[in-house]
């Protein structure tokens, strides 16, 4: 470099002198490394949001799979799996609500209890002591939850389905995203913006619940406000808003834990007020807010008509009354191997074949009500996902990867039936004369044969079902059109001219809208006419984005304030956050490829024709894609997932380092769905234990079984919740005895009961007479040390 | 020759998948576009280092005739693997680096004063916003003394980009 002031000139012709080189050379080196930077954290992003939408996916499947059995067996079984149909069907309240509202004030609260007491009508006082309570960890009673949301049920009977506001003179209305149970981040808002009052007006735009750990508070106070301000506070339904949603994502898991006693009668509760929150708010006639988006059949007239409380959860379409039900039953019983639907090695599927398309499992009709009942097996490889007749001029969405599953693509949403094997359900207008019997059932291949189902299905309860699944499930995109949202399975993507359509329809200039987490907290499209504004900070992990609000004054000029709630005293910097968040989603993809291991190890050795353990990185690129299924940045992830040869190539066993003692596997899994998987494997622990005469605990489990059962962990979880009925968290035998009737049942098998209650014997360890969840997954040797990390946080 | 010419090809479809892959990371539709903003990024995260003047050749060159906001990947590809494979924008070794920071301190203290840095990082060659600044303060500088002791600087950033 030399010092002296020689001087040169840059491409530009500017005079340089040493010190203007030195100073550009080290902000080219800095802007290179913040751009790296910038790159670990965009793909650190999408592994966070891959994997959360895939998880999504799997609740889904798994949704439509009990739908499908309450719709069909209930009747069937005689005494009927109440069990199932108590957790996932609307429940009728036999008492009336002034019998209710007794009920609850007879529930006594013990002198010890330290926390607020709640008398009706709330005032100030009430809301000043629940936010103090709260802020020292103190809880709610029980009976004031139940007497809370009580009045929130009747205050809410008595709202439209749209609120209607105007902004109030000389003030603003804030807007708030979702919450995800984050209470720091409500009370910062608060904080920083005000409590809410009559010149403090809220709207909050749903998914307060699910995923953080104080869903139950931040509930608590949202309905006490709305209660406190019913002109000043609205609350919008969010598509975590759902019983359903809730059994996976912990909020039913928060409460149980929360409210020993009383959980069950809050959750069932919470369900209705859930189902009559409103569904979308309006501001001076101008500003829309859902909490989800629109699709291009949205109409706002239609959506003020419909009952909303009978959309009791987005993953179930209205249950049929039970009269429209004819199930032949001859095509069931008795016949576990059909020679017409096998599911396994038989390239066709034997009906419903939609002609020629690379299918989707979702093909979205237009302005047709939905007809759920055509099976066709799409090919297994193509993840593209073509939607029929709809927009042409749009890219299909070839990268939303759909399951975690093999070749099937997910069910969505609206998909009623549970297929088995790997018939897929394809919602199409593929419903061509020659698949519909003279009877006019519909043929559907269910596990080992077929069932008939009768085609008619009021529309008119499909479609509303569908309008309000498109406002709470519907995301934004750039091009124009609108296709079907594959990747969260329900709702749409609505481009910007759907958007303008609409507004312009109404006459509005802004859609507010949130479900999607951005990293600064909001983000702005479609050229001004839509935001999306989300209000829980670092909600992937510390530091990975900020949240904010929007206030909105008369001019409906939208100001955003942001913040972020921190654990740290010291504000990290960008690279700190980076490097937190990325090793966070480094690690969950490392549980990924852990939880497929078999598959992984089977199709690399595929690749390794000399067995020299490595393969190049393509390969280990094209076969990670393929088994996982996940649409990640593969190639530059590598280095932080496996290890380079000295020649280069990737050493593939590398993959699996650090994430448990390791075996080498034979075999290929065969693709099967995600339930059936699980039920066969524990039917085949069934068998096992009553040929074997020996309790579970030593039935040798495999590592293939490990995996699954790991991959599966979460929906494990879910079919323990679903056992276990009363909430309790404990599965008694007899609840373990009655589920597994249904899913024998299900496999279309005889179980007796005495190998049942071994089995449910084996399981308990501690022998109190019950089950709970650690040894339910003990039982089948599934103890990771995730486990005992959320644990330790508690 | 014909080895020679396999080679060859196998390490263009190599760069080939590498700038696809940067690419794919900010294709946020999945339709081979991505916000002529991110380019600066992406370009940066192959391993290169144009200056802004630099990058803003690059951007003219692959942009269409008439500026949509997005860049096409059909145009990206071919420039791109030109700049990869004629290794133009090398990358700063590290003693370079140092030396750099050594002419600013002109008075060899070994480190520099806060004013310093902001002055020359602000205002001369290709200025820093204010953003800019503050983060890389907020790496570099020691908080108690407002000074930034760039030898440490180097290193760390050095090893904290990994390859």
């Amino acid at each position: 470099m030399g010092c002296g002031t020689s001087v040169t000139t840059d491409n530009k012709g500017r005079r340089l002198t040493t010190a203007m080189k030195a100073a550009i050379l080290i902000q080219r080196w800095y802007r290179r490394y913040i751009a790296r930077l910038e790159m670990r954290q965009r793909y650190t992003w999408n592994i966070f949001q891959s994997i959360e939408y895939a998880g999504e996916q799997d609740q889904l499947q798994l949704s439509s799979f009990f739908s499908f059995m309450l719709d069909n067996f209930t009747q069937l079984n005689g005494n009927g799996p109440d069990l199932i149909s108590h957790l996932l069907d609307p429940v009728v309240d036999p008492w009336s609500d002034r019998e209710r509202q007794t009920m609850f004030e007879q529930i006594t609260v013990p002198e010890s209890y330290s926390g607020p007491h709640l008398t009706f009508p709330l005032t100030v006082s009430h809301t000043n002591a629940l936010l103090s309570a709260f802020k020292e960890q103190q809880p709610l009673h029980g009976r004031y939850m139940l007497q809370l949301l009580h009045q929130t049920k009747k205050l809410l009977k008595q709202m439209p389905n749209v609120i209607h506001l105007s902004t109030p003179y000389a003030k603003e209305i804030t807007i708030c995203g979702d919450l995800h149970g984050r209470l720091d981040d409500l009370l910062l808002i608060f904080y920083k913006n005000g409590l809410p009052s009559a010149e403090t007006p809220y709207v909050f735009n749903g998914d307060f619940v699910d995923r953080g750990k104080k869903s139950v508070e931040v509930i608590i106070l949202l309905f006490a406000y709305q209660l406190l301000y019913p002109d000043h506070m609205t609350l919008n339904r969010g598509n975590h808003e759902d019983h359903i949603m809730n059994l996976r994502y912990g909020f039913t898991k928060e409460v149980m834990q929360k409210y020993k006693t009383h959980g069950r009668d809050i959750l069932l509760l919470v369900q209705d007020v859930f189902s009559l929150l409103p569904i979308a708010t309006v501001i001076d006639n101008k500003v829309l807010i859902v909490h989800g988006g629109i699709s291009d059949m949205t109409d706002l007239y239609l959506l003020s008509s419909i009952e909303r409380h009978k959309v009791k959860s987005a993953l179930r379409l209205p249950r049929r009354s039970l009269n429209h039900l004819e199930v032949t039953r001859s095509s069931r019983q008795g016949q576990p191997e059909s020679p017409r639907c096998r599911s396994r090695g038989q390239p066709e599927s034997p009906r419903c074949r939609s002609r020629g398309q690379p299918e989707s499992p979702r093909c979205r009709s237009r302005g047709q009500p939905e007809r759920p009942r055509c099976r066709s097996r799409g090919q297994p490889e193509s993840p593209r996902c073509r939607s029929r007749g709809q927009d042409h001029g749009n890219t299909p969405k070839k990268r939303r990867h759909l399951t975690r599953q093999g070749s099937s693509s997910s069910s969505s949403s609206s998909s009623l039936c549970s297929p088995r094997g790997s018939s897929r359900l394809t919602l199409c207008r593929c419903l061509s004369p020659s698949m519909l019997s003279p009877t006019d059932n519909l043929q559907v291949p269910f596990l080992d044969s077929f069932t008939a189902l009768p085609v008619r299905q009021p529309p008119r309860e499909e479609l509303e079902w569908k309008q309000v699944v498109d406002l709470l499930w519907s995301d934004p995109k750039s091009q124009p059109g609108c296709s079907p949202n594959t990747f969260r399975g329900g709702g749409s993507y609505f481009g910007p001219d759907v958007t303008r359509r609409l507004l312009e329809r109404h006459g509005m200039t802004l859609l507010i809208r949130s479900h999607e987490c951005k990293q600064e907290g909001y983000e702005v499209c479609h050229d001004g006419q839509v935001i999306t504004i989300f209000s829980a900070s670092n909600y992937y992990e510390e530091g990975s984005n900020r949240g904010a609000y929007i206030k909105l004054g008369r001019e409906l000029v939208p100001r955003f304030f942001q913040y972020q709630v921190s654990r740290n005293t010291r504000k990290l910097t960008l690279t700190q956050r980076v490097n937190v968040a990325e090793g966070s989603a480094v690690r969950a993809v490392q549980e990924k490829l852990f939880s497929h291991r078999s598959e992984l190890m089977a199709a690399f050795q595929q690749y390794d024709t000399s067995n020299s353990g490595c393969i190049s990185v393509s390969e280990w690129a094209l076969v990670v894609e393929s088994v996982v299924r996940l649409d990640l940045p593969w190639r530059t992830l590598r280095p932080r997932l496996a290890r380079l040869a000295p020649d280069g190539s990737i050493d593939y066993q590398s993959c699996f380092e650090d994430m448990g003692p390791g075996q080498p596997i034979p075999q290929v899994r065969t693709r099967k769905r995600l339930i059936d998987q699980l039920i066969d494997f524990i039917w085949q622990s069934i068998k096992l234990l009553h040929s074997q005469n020996l309790p579970l605990c030593f039935v040798q489990v495999t590592p293939n079984l490990a995996e699954t059962l790991y991959r599966y962990r979460t929906d494990l979880e879910i079919i323990f919740n679903i056992m276990d009925k009363d909430h309790s968290g404990q599965i008694s035998i007899e609840e373990f005895r009655q589920t597994w009737h249904l899913f024998s049942a299900h496999l279309g098998v005889e179980v007796d009961d005495r190998a049942i209650d071994e089995l449910a014997k084996s399981i308990d360890f501690n022998k109190d007479g019950s089950i709970d969840f650690n040894e339910f997954l003990e039982a089948f040797r599934v103890v990771h040390k995730l486990d005992v990390k959320d644990q330790q946080q508690g | 020759m014909a080895e020679d010419k396999e080679s060859a090809e196998a390490i263009v479809s190599e760069v080939h998948k590498k700038i696809r892959a940067a690419f794919d990371v900010f294709d946020h539709e999945f339709n081979k576009t991505v916000d002529v903003r991110e380019i600066g990024t992406i370009i940066r995260s192959l391993g290169c280092f144009p200056n802004e003047g630099e990058l803003h050749d690059v951007i003219a060159e692959i942009e269409e005739e008439e500026p949509t906001g997005y860049i096409r990947f059909e145009k990206f590809l071919p420039t791109m693997t030109k700049v990869l494979m004629e290794r133009k924008f090398r990358p700063i070794p590290e003693d370079l680096m140092l030396q750099a920071f050594e002419v600013l301190d002109k008075q060899k203290k070994g480190h520099l004063e806060l004013e310093e840095l902001t002055k020359y990082m602000t205002q001369e060659g290709e200025p820093f916003t204010q953003e800019e600044m503050e983060e890389m303060l907020s790496a570099a500088m020691d908080p108690d003394k407002n000074l930034i002791f760039y030898k440490d600087f180097v290193s760390m950033m050095t090893v904290d980009d990994p390859r």
